[in-house]
């Protein structure tokens, strides 16, 4: 891994088995630091699934057989002495349906301080420091300051997803990855949460899985097309859409299939 | 019928419901909407019946209400001085229950958390049918367990002179209740959505940690309710106390000493009781306090999870 920087993400020789299905085959990508990834490709081409593999949350499914290596933060995270806690601590994770815990907004985001401090050692002001930070990051604080009692379930949609992605924050991540994050929002909701990426870029890695190809185009510095289990291409996002190199790559964009 | 002017003169012939079963579906409808109605009808019917038999012995002038509650003398068949106190019984199913539910609720949500989030599809299958199997195992089995095995291990354990008493009793009502609150409370988690389980872990929470911090709190009502089905059970079971708690009229003073419960009182007496006898319509009246548990103990549960729903 010569040429690539060290908060990045690397994987060499990645397969990913579901059961007897091989769904990963022989992924090699270096996802570069403090940049915005999409993934993109028709459906059942493996983007969930390889964004599922950079926090490991894909083994709670014992059927699940993984093989290869994936260095993020300098690290194999399938090397034995990696710690899960810590690994999903700086990989956060936004999924496709926003999904708060049915706990109160305030809860929802000291959530993940709790769950990594031992004991009782946290004081009330640094969790209210750090969720005014988290809100304020996400341009929630002025809607939620004086909602943060409520249920987070109960909130809009888009303000869900958008505390989703407040609650990683005070973890301190170093990549975020998004799942779909807006594909069960409305226009608004999805201009919402692509300009907060774009505020959150630079601080963080962050990959996206995206079915919408103009919101790749639009939303990403970088593009991987999958399909079928593979990497087809890996380039700045203009050169993907302008000028493909591989002809299934040009094909998919131009919408001819998927 | 009315559907028939929508279609123009000159339509072409298109597949039409025969008569039947237009009115067969409403026949079906009102079939189900009478058994939905039916547990109302059921509910109130019993209290009525049960009432009815129990009422006379109210206003008969020498029966004290008071007395009835809150005595622990229960001589029905005295020959100088009948009195009719069930406050020991009371005390005696309230024990048991609680004795059975301390034992039940740890061991069943503790299996119900296993089997939902531990074991593997294929130990989830084998764990849920033997549970079941527990589940139907007759009362009166249960009674003959407490009764011979229990009893024996009971007297050669703490040393008691009977081994058929509170702890007996509260012992095999738990083994009861159990499956109850296993599957009830498995199916409470099982209900708890899948993203809220990837939601925590993606954060870096440990296994306990999603149980307790995620799980307990999505799930409460469920839990609550295979809890409070458990207590119903215990509350209403009569046979397998009947013959595992010694049967004494007596309010106990530790979890060695027999007492007897409303319940198994009704059923060892009822048979003996001279129809229409004073002593036969306080068996009844009996009935009708226990109904008032039940019902008291089911409508603050309904409180229960309703304030907890609206938090």
């Amino acid at each position: 891994m010569s040429d690539t920087t060290p908060n990045g993400i690397h994987t060499r020789g990645l397969n990913l088995w579901y059961g007897k299905f091989l769904a990963l085959k022989n992924v090699d990508v270096d996802i570069k630091h403090g940049l915005i990834t999409s993934l993109i490709g028709p459906s059942g081409c493996g983007k969930t699934t390889l964004l599922r593999c950079f926090n490991r949350i894909n083994e709670r499914f014992s059927y699940v057989r993984t093989e290869g290596k994936i260095e993020i933060l300098g690290k194999n995270i399938y090397d034995p002495d990696v710690s899960l806690l810590e690994l999903r601590k700086s990989v956060g994770m936004v999924f496709q349906r926003p999904n708060p815990l049915p706990i109160s907004v305030y809860e929802n985001i000291v959530f993940g301080l709790r769950v990594h401090t031992p004991g009782l050692r946290l004081k009330k002001s640094l969790l209210d420091e750090a969720v005014e930070q988290a809100l304020t990051e996400v341009r929630l604080w002025k809607d939620l300051k004086n909602r943060l009692k409520t249920r987070a379930t109960s909130l809009q949609l888009e303000q869900q997803q958008k505390l989703c992605i407040a609650r990683l924050l005070p973890l301190k991540p170093r990549i975020i990855l998004m799942d779909e994050p807006c594909s069960s929002l409305d226009v608004e909701g999805t201009r919402a949460i692509e300009e907060l990426m774009f505020n959150l870029r630079g601080n963080y890695t962050i990959v996206i899985v995206t079915h919408n190809m103009a919101q790749a185009r639009r939303a990403s510095d970088e593009c991987i097309f999958m399909l079928l289990g593979e990497v087809k291409e890996h380039t700045r996002t203009e050169e993907l859409f302008l000028n493909p190199q591989n002809p299934k790559t040009a094909e998919y964009i131009e919408g001819r299939y998927g | 019928m009315g559907s028939a002017d929508l279609v123009g003169a000159d339509a072409p012939e298109r597949p039409r419901r025969p008569r039947w079963a237009v009115w067969g579906e409403r026949a079906l409808e009102t079939i189900i909407r009478l058994s939905g109605v039916s547990a109302i009808i059921f509910v109130l019917a019993i209290f009525f019946f049960v009432f009815r038999e129990a009422a006379p012995v109210l206003f008969n002038g020498h029966f004290n209400i008071l007395q009835f509650l809150f005595s622990t003398a229960w001589y029905p068949t005295s020959e100088s001085n009948i009195r009719y106190g069930t406050f020991a019984l009371t005390l005696g199913s309230f024990s048991v229950t609680a004795l059975a539910m301390a034992l039940a609720v740890p061991f069943g949500l503790g299996a119900a958390i296993y089997i939902s989030e531990f074991s593997g599809p294929k130990q989830k299958e084998t764990l849920k049918v033997i549970i079941e199997l527990l589940a139907a195992i007759p009362s009166v089995v249960w009674g003959f367990i407490g009764l011979t095995i229990m009893n024996k291990i009971i007297v050669a354990v703490t040393g008691a002179p009977v081994g058929v008493n509170l702890l007996n009793g509260g012992i095999i009502l738990a083994l009861m209740s159990v499956p109850i609150i296993v599957s009830i409370g498995e199916d409470a988690l099982k209900a708890v959505p899948d993203s809220y389980r990837e939601a925590a872990l993606a954060i870096g929470t440990t296994k306990w940690q999603l149980i307790y911090r995620v799980l307990f709190p999505a799930a409460k009502n469920g839990l609550l309710a295979a809890v409070l089905l458990g207590v119903g059970r215990a509350v209403g079971e009569t046979m397998a106390v009947l013959m595992a708690t010694g049967h004494a009229v007596q309010i106990p003073h530790g979890v060695l000493d027999s007492v007897r419960t409303l319940t198994a009182n009704i059923a060892a007496e009822l048979g003996e009781a001279a129809a229409g006898s004073d002593h036969y319509r306080v068996l009844f009246l009996t009935g009708v306090l226990l109904f008032c548990i039940t019902f008291a103990v089911n409508l603050t549960a309904d409180f229960v999870i309703r304030g907890v729903r609206r938090k």
